[in-house]
């Protein structure tokens, strides 16, 4: 699973001809360097991606999933670093690669959207620039033909009248169609992995809508493995296929959508379901989950859910749960996720 | 006069004057809050509902149609009467960080209104109510002399809502006031701000684009779009018998946690954007994205009117209910 050949990254491996495992992380680990010291912001975990699925990450502020979003091309900030585990694209490890490598890899093979596209476009070039420049980098392709592959783009990402607007700046573009350019970027080159964090968190909810529609019908007409980052559990029952949820630097839960969402198997998924408002249907009782996320420079002993946790008990204080298999694809990382599943 | 409202907005239109023109941010809006009532205000970004905020709470001035407090007009009042009511209505914002004096601790940030407005507690009793109320809020009594940065983002609206509640106001104007707060944390806060109805009868004027918080929360709700409302009622005609083709798109469009029990349901999609407050389509404010717009919509502007569906919607072509099904 680790061999760097050049060529295991242009032939991605089979697995049988039936599912093309595009991403493997194992066991990552990312510490960041504060005045108080270390502060373990993503603490051992592991998952994975295949060609057309999405998988969802969720977990509220500082769960550490933009982080695991950020290690898996290359861009930990310069006060953090991997200080455990892989990850392989296409078979590949790139947990070493040098910054001319990962500049290769990047937009080539896998590809990020963030949820602010206009501090990720250049304000003083236009869009169709930005877009062509893409091909004339990666593939030296010639200027014109690389303004005509943007237009084309664009309007496969559904900008209207795209041919005109490749001459506008970011600024003339609203927040959606921001987004769509940041799309057309992303897909340029045609990378098998598609990471998104966040990228419908500053949309409107009408715009949110067109927004995830055009992932869907991306990732099923590209065969894209997409990642996608969100605290929004709505957007993630509506976009993912699998879901793994974080928890102050750890999947504490992974499965299918509807085995996660249907039958939730540890304390904090279950207490983040019954603490969102139902949009349909009559009232419901909220019940907040008590407390406040950890400090993770001084994580808790044990389970790191336990001061929150309505079923903690002296085994949860003193032993760390390890992620454990509840049937094939779904695991959970609780000493007591029968209980929960009772409950649910 | 038993049914009087404790707020009430009659025509308000409020104006932003640019350098070559002049948007109107709110365009007409009529809307009631009753004693003890919480009314939902939803809508996407530039729909005017924070403008409608910061109207009420004198923030900016109406520049045409009325804010009525218990029947009075606050542009009219004299200004110490208009002091006295403006306790009575508080507005509570999205950041509590940006709203918190860094510098000050949290009993000071609770004292500082009852030192601005003498009689409303007096001197020797502060302590004990900064206690009551940090109890009320589900604060600790140590926390009373901390500062805004030493709590977390949930912490710090429990703060806000009880300075908030310093005034004893009858009516808080919540813009956004749950939408920079975590799920798990949310929930909190939500449940905080229903137990304060119960105990104290306090109003909300309850701003928010999440709909989910909005059904939960709330009595009544209207819909806003580009500056007007589009459709309002009481919440369970809003949620499930939604009349306006905006309320129809805006509940199919928002994602719900049980919404993977049936990803083949069909969604309404708008396309394009909403357009510029500054130069507002004719006729129906929006045909441009509308599914139902026929020639007449961009004619004709529909009034906000009780179309038979028993509640008040701006639509000629509300209730007729052919929804198109957009393949996922």
């Amino acid at each position: 699973m680790t061999e760097r050949s050049p060529q295991a990254y242009g032939q991605p491996p089979r697995d049988g001809g039936l599912l093309t495992r595009l991403l493997e992380v194992d066991g990552l680990a990312v510490e960041f360097d504060t005045r108080k010291g270390p502060l373990r912001a993503v603490r051992g975990v592991s998952f994975h991606v295949e060609a057309c699925e999405t998988l969802a990450i969720v977990g509220e502020s500082g769960s550490g999933k933009s982080v695991t979003a950020q290690a898996l091309l290359g861009l930990v900030p310069s006060r953090a670093r991997i200080t455990a585990g892989s990850i392989a694209i296409e078979g590949r490890d790139v947990t070493g690669l040098s910054d001319a490598e990962w500049r290769e890899l990047r937009g080539e093979r896998i590809a990020m959207i963030f949820q602010d596209p206009l501090s990720a476009l250049n304000p003083s070039l236009t869009v169709g620039y930005q877009i062509a420049e893409m091909f004339r980098r990666h593939r030296g392709t010639g200027r014109a033909q690389a303004r005509r592959y943007a237009a084309e783009l664009m309007a496969q990402v559904g900008i209207p009248d795209a041919a005109r607007r490749l001459d506008d700046h970011p600024h003339r573009f609203s927040g959606g169609m921001r987004q769509r350019v940041m799309i057309a970027m992303a897909l340029a080159l045609d990378p098998v992995l598609l990471v998104a964090d966040e990228p419908t968190t500053a949309l409107d909810v009408t715009v949110q809508a067109q927004i995830l529609r055009l992932l869907r019908q991306r990732r099923e007409a590209d065969r894209l493995g997409m990642i996608i980052i969100s605290h929004d559990l709505g957007v993630v029952a509506r976009v993912a296929d699998r879901v793994a949820v974080m928890y102050a630097g750890q999947i504490v839960e992974t499965g299918t959508v509807p085995e996660v969402y249907g039958r939730p198997a540890h304390p904090y998924t279950l207490g983040l379901m019954r603490a969102v408002p139902a949009l349909r249907g009559t009232g419901s009782t909220l019940t907040a989950i008590e407390g406040q996320p950890p400090d993770l420079a001084e994580p808790p002993t044990g389970c790191s859910f336990h001061p929150r946790c309505p079923l903690a008990r002296e085994r949860c204080r003193e032993e760390a749960p390890e992620p454990r298999e509840l049937s094939h694809g779904r695991a959970v990382t609780c000493h007591f996720a029968e209980e929960v599943l009772d409950d649910a | 006069m038993p049914d009087e409202p404790l707020l009430e907005l009659v025509d308000l239109v409020t104006t932003y004057r640019l350098r070559r023109a002049e948007v109107h941010a709110v365009a007409g809006v009529s809307l009631s809050v009753g004693a003890g009532e919480t009314v939902g205000l939803v809508g996407e970004s530039g729909c005017g509902k924070s403008t409608i905020a910061r109207t009420i709470v004198g923030l900016v001035k109406p520049s045409a149609g009325q804010v009525l407090f218990e029947g009075r007009d606050l542009a009219t009042l004299p200004a110490r009467e208009l002091r006295r009511l403006r306790q009575e209505i508080q507005l509570v914002f999205q950041d509590p960080y940006a709203s918190l004096n860094p510098r000050m601790t949290v009993a000071a940030l609770l004292k500082e209104a009852w030192r601005i407005h003498p009689g409303i507690v007096p001197r020797r009793d502060w302590d004990a109510e900064v206690r009551d109320l940090l109890a009320r809020v589900g604060l600790r009594p140590e926390h009373a002399d901390r500062y805004p940065h030493q709590f977390s983002g949930g912490q710090r609206q429990r703060i806000s809502i009880a300075r908030a509640l310093t005034v004893r106001p009858r009516l808080i104007v919540c813009d956004e006031a749950v939408s920079a707060l975590d799920v798990s944390v949310r929930a909190q806060i939500l449940n905080l701000l229903q137990e304060l109805q119960r105990d104290l009868g306090v109003a909300y004027l309850f701003i928010s684009h999440d709909l989910g918080v909005v059904h939960h929360l709330c009595d009544r709700v209207a819909v806003m779009y580009l500056g007007k409302i589009a459709e309002i009622g009481p919440k369970a005609e809003i949620y499930q018998r939604p009349a306006h083709p905006y309320t129809q798109a805006l509940l199919s469009a928002a994602p719900a946690v049980d919404d993977w029990r049936d990803v083949d349901r069909a969604e309404i999609v708008l396309t394009g954007d909403v357009p510029s407050p500054l130069a507002p389509p004719s006729g129906c404010r929006f045909r441009t994205r509308c599914f139902k717009a026929e020639d007449r919509c961009a004619t004709e502007e529909p009034a906000l009117l009780d179309r038979g569906g028993g509640h008040p919607v701006a639509c000629h072509f509300a209730n007729s209910t052919t929804v198109p099904a957009t393949p996922h």
